[in-house]
């Protein structure tokens, strides 16, 4: 099993609605979130192109901040999910550092806080917040082992791209461009 | 330090690329607003669902309010059988549970007192605010007659306090949906087909294959129905063509982006008419069969080329051919979407007719893909006495000016409050309940005369808004997580209704509307227009009538019923009549003609700005409401002020750099109030800046929001006003920048 995201960029709208929803299923404090919305512009006018981005950890395959995580509090579980045990984390911000994606946050309670999944949902078969809210359905979740699964099905007709390919972090969130 | 919480942020690939959600705000150590915010998660099985409908916007989404075992309201989620949102909320409304967390909240009713004389709020009972209010409104019906006292509402808390006003004797309501947002598309289409558009719209937008919106912004404003089926027809490969100065959210996902020169909207239009008809690329059987005046607008446009429509619009006439000709390879799959805040130029209603006309010619009105019919089902009324007759209202004072206003309009209503202006009837007093008017209603000194003019006002709302300030008496409204209001029914594809329950107790002192309007209405002898105890009565009434109830509403929240008014779309050759004064889609417009208004739309030169001066453009935020949502914290969290959006080129001369705080100054002189921050950006023309409306509140119990962004109601002081029903044009206002902190006036 390899859990992934795809995240349709012709759609997205940027509404920050994927925010809000992990916000509220996840307890996150208001002035934090494990997700957000990036736009980045390109062309001048009136040649222009703007991409907007619903971003997350990218549960990366080869993930540093696991690696450098000094008490082990950041560890893989099933399905490549990248986790943080907060009670096991001393707050240090070694692995803040060490992420490409900037996806995680100093949680105000003293740990590291960071997208899980919303593996908490997977167990009981739903998907997650951000899945489940998009107005634009432009997210797709799934194991990218099932041909069948709705990333892996995304992934298949389309073009996409993955963030900073050259960190070598292996990334699992894919952008469909 | 840069982090991602830093507005601005530059991508790995070099383009700007500003991030949102991520205000750059420093955790204070607080507790956080959710009362249990020791838990991470809790499962949907440990906690109990309420039947809600949202009233964030007016989209009226129906979901589920989440409520844990310690009573927080936890999380708000889509109801699946819902047609507005299918199961998915948009920002708003998921963030809904920051409106009831809102710490700012208005907690206990206040009355306008002066203390050494200085006026002050202090707080009262229920008891002694509504008793004030009953007596004002006694008074003024002694006095001057009931009609004399208006209601200014939007939203839910309006239904409860029209009751309350039609019981009392007053016609005298207004709310800006008409003259500030929708009202001259109503007029427009409504020439044309015999039908408003009304909402939800009824367009077809998931079958659509071509959607042509023209400073529609859909994703931007996120009216939750329309945005995912614009997402479905973009999965569909759908074909896009956005009219806008700005390249909006949706114009980004468009095949052609038109950066029209502001004001110039119907000679393009005119245009794509004369290419459909001259080009013979029009419906024809549909238009011989159920149109008239065709003869009549095939000369009116028999000059309207592209070219001439080119010098203009700026459009390139090429592009003006190509776009018309793939909404003809559409059609009838083809929407030219009405728009829904319209109030641009004073000729919106024309507008309106000519986008009308334009969808007549592709066939697109009762047709998969186009426009389908709406139907709604009727909610019984509940046994009352008549509503007494009423003597004068705020179409006895127009002299017959804007005949074609079927709402309240908001701006008459003001100026009847001032005297100076010499109408007919004078409105005394106000309620104003769910609308923020001094963002809201253009022409702040018009606003600012009439609440000086009046003798008393008394201000329903969840939230310290501007307009509480100029309150007489703030009777503070329960959001709609802790109330019932009447039962949504709304016109779609198929007639459905929803319930709005509450999820938990009303925070503070804090009463819903229904109560209120019953208080009111009781203590001014009205008792038999509330002939039950709670409003939970009434609407098991209604709803066993519709063949359901009150329980099996609160475990299904929506129930959805059978259309029995026929088909979505028209039969190949039905025999169909148009609700026009022909029978037929007035092409050309009888019912205007007659009014002396031209049957046919013309373009009409608007003015431009001045050297030095750029056109206020304004539009909305996918995840704010208006001026009301600004301060809700989940809300606040995602955008936390507004930009003005400057072209490069322009920030050049006045050498602007991102993020540098301007004050923005007027054609006639008016500074913002507030600074607002510079958003350079390739997205726009040079000749227009834009914002997001809803910012630069003033009230300073508005904690998170006060004094953030510039607004751009108080920049609008030329009003364009459409004579066809009264609705205020916006859109003809000029801004230039302050660099420096301007020179305030001290009162002595």
């Amino acid at each position: 099993m390899r859990y992934a995201m795809a995240i349709d960029t012709k759609k997205c709208v940027g509404c920050g609605d994927c925010v809000v929803a992990c916000q509220t299923e996840n307890n996150v404090p208001i002035g934090y979130c494990r997700d957000w919305i990036v736009e980045s512009v390109a062309g001048s006018y009136p040649n222009v192109e703007i991409e907007l981005r619903s971003e997350r950890c990218n549960h990366c395959d080869n993930s540093p901040c696991v690696r450098c995580c000094p008490t082990g509090a950041s560890h893989i579980v099933e399905g490549g999910i990248v986790k943080v045990t907060h009670n096991e984390c001393i707050g240090c911000g070694a692995c803040i550092q060490s992420c490409p994606y900037d996806a995680r946050y100093s949680h105000p309670e003293g740990y590291v806080d960071k997208c899980t999944f919303c593996d908490h949902r997977l167990a009981k078969g739903q998907t997650t917040a951000c899945v489940a809210v998009c107005p634009t359905s432009c997210l797709y979740f799934g194991d990218l082992e099932d041909p069948n699964s709705d990333v892996s099905k995304a992934l298949k007709n389309r073009s996409w791209k993955v963030l900073a390919p050259e960190a070598g972090t292996k990334p699992q969130l894919y952008f469909l461009t | 330090m840069k982090t991602r919480r830093d507005f601005i942020k530059i991508s790995a690939a070099g383009a700007g690329a500003a991030t949102l959600g991520l205000s750059s705000l420093s955790w204070k150590g607080a507790k956080n607003l959710y009362a249990s915010g020791d838990q991470e998660s809790v499962s949907d099985e440990e906690m109990t669902a309420h039947s809600t409908y949202c009233e964030v916007c007016f989209w009226k989404c129906a979901g589920w309010t989440y409520v844990d075992k310690k009573g927080s309201v936890r999380k708000i989620i889509g109801n699946d059988d819902d047609p507005h949102c299918n199961g998915r909320l948009c920002p708003r409304g998921t963030g809904g549970v920051g409106m009831y967390n809102d710490e700012d909240r208005l907690k206990t009713p206040l009355i306008r007192e002066t203390v050494n004389g200085k006026q002050v709020f202090r707080k009262a009972s229920w008891e002694e605010a509504l008793d004030l209010v009953a007596s004002k409104m006694s008074d003024v019906r002694d006095k001057y007659g009931p009609e004399a006292f208006a209601l200014f509402n939007h939203g839910s808390p309006g239904s409860h306090f029209k009751h309350l006003f039609h019981a009392y004797g007053s016609g005298n309501e207004g709310e800006p949906a008409w003259a500030q947002c929708r009202g001259p598309r109503e007029v427009g289409f409504g020439a044309t087909f015999g039908s408003w558009i009304g909402s939800p719209e009824p367009t077809d937008i998931r079958d659509t294959k071509c959607l042509v919106l023209i400073g529609a912004h859909i994703g931007e404003n996120m009216h939750n129905g329309q945005v995912q089926e614009m997402s479905t027809a973009i999965d569909r490969g759908a074909t896009i063509i956005t009219v806008d100065p700005r390249l909006s959210t949706a114009a980004s996902k468009s095949k052609y982006w038109l950066p029209i020169k502001p004001s110039t909207d119907i000679a393009l239009l005119l245009a794509w008419i004369h290419v459909l008809i001259y080009e013979d690329l029009f419906d024809k059987e549909y238009i011989e069969k159920y149109a008239i005046g065709f003869e009549q607008l095939k000369e009116h446009v028999k000059n309207k080329t592209p070219e001439w429509a080119y010098g203009i619009t700026t459009i390139n006439p090429d592009l003006i051919r190509k776009t018309a000709r793939e909404m003809a390879a559409a059609a009838p799959a083809a929407i030219v979407h009405p728009g829904r805040h319209v109030v641009w130029y004073g000729d919106d209603s024309q507008r309106e007719r000519a986008i009308a006309i334009l969808n007549a010619l592709l066939g697109s009105w009762g047709r998969r893909g186009g426009f389908y019919f709406k139907e709604a089902i009727p909610v019984p009324k509940y046994p009352q006495p008549k509503y007494p007759h009423h003597k004068w209202d705020w179409k006895d004072n127009l002299d017959g000016k804007y005949p074609f206003s079927a709402m309240g309009i908001t701006t008459e209503l003001l100026k009847a409050s001032i005297p100076e202006f010499g109408y007919k009837h004078q409105i005394k007093s106000w309620i104003v309940a769910g609308t923020n008017l001094p963002l809201t209603i253009p022409n702040k000194e018009l606003f600012q005369m009439a609440a000086d003019s009046v003798d008393f006002i008394a201000v329903v709302d969840t939230m310290p808004m501007d307009i509480t300030g100029y309150a007489d008496v703030i009777l503070p409204e329960c959001t709609y997580l802790e109330r019932y209001d009447y039962i949504r029914s709304a016109p779609h594809r198929e007639p459905s209704i929803a319930l709005r329950a509450p999820a938990v107790k009303p925070k503070y002192e804090s009463k819903p509307s229904w109560w209120i309007a019953k208080q009111l209405g009781e203590r001014l002898g009205l008792g038999d227009y509330y002939n039950y105890n709670d409003i939970e009565e009434v609407l098991d009434w209604q709803l066993k009538k519709m063949g359901t109830s009150l329980e099996e509403m609160k475990k299904i929240g929506v129930k959805k019923f059978p259309r029995k008014s026929g088909g979505l779309y028209l039969l190949p050759n039905e025999d169909y009549e148009f609700n026009t004064s022909t029978g037929k889609i007035e092409l050309y417009s009888f019912e205007f003609a007659d009014h002396g208004f031209d049957p046919l739309p013309n373009f009409t030169e608007h003015p431009q700005p001045e050297e030095g001066f750029y056109r206020l453009i304004y539009g909305r935020a996918p995840m704010h409401t208006f001026s009301r949502t600004s301060n809700n914290p989940n809300l606040w969290d995602l955008m936390d002020e507004n930009s003005v959006w400057v072209n490069p080129k322009v920030a050049d001369i006045w050498e602007l750099k991102n993020g540098q705080k301007v004050w923005l100054q007027n054609q006639d002189g008016v500074v913002s109030s507030f600074p607002i921050k510079v958003r350079v950006t390739e997205r726009i023309r040079w000749d227009s800046v834009y914002m997001v409306h809803g910012f630069g509140h003033n009230d300073k119990k508005l904690s998170r929001t006060y004094g953030r962004g510039a607004s751009d109601s108080e920049l609008i002081t030329n009003v364009m006003i459409d004579p066809q029903m009264g609705g205020t044009g916006m859109r003809g206002n000029f801004v230039t920048f302050i660099k420096e902190k301007p020179i305030e006036e001290v009162e002595s």
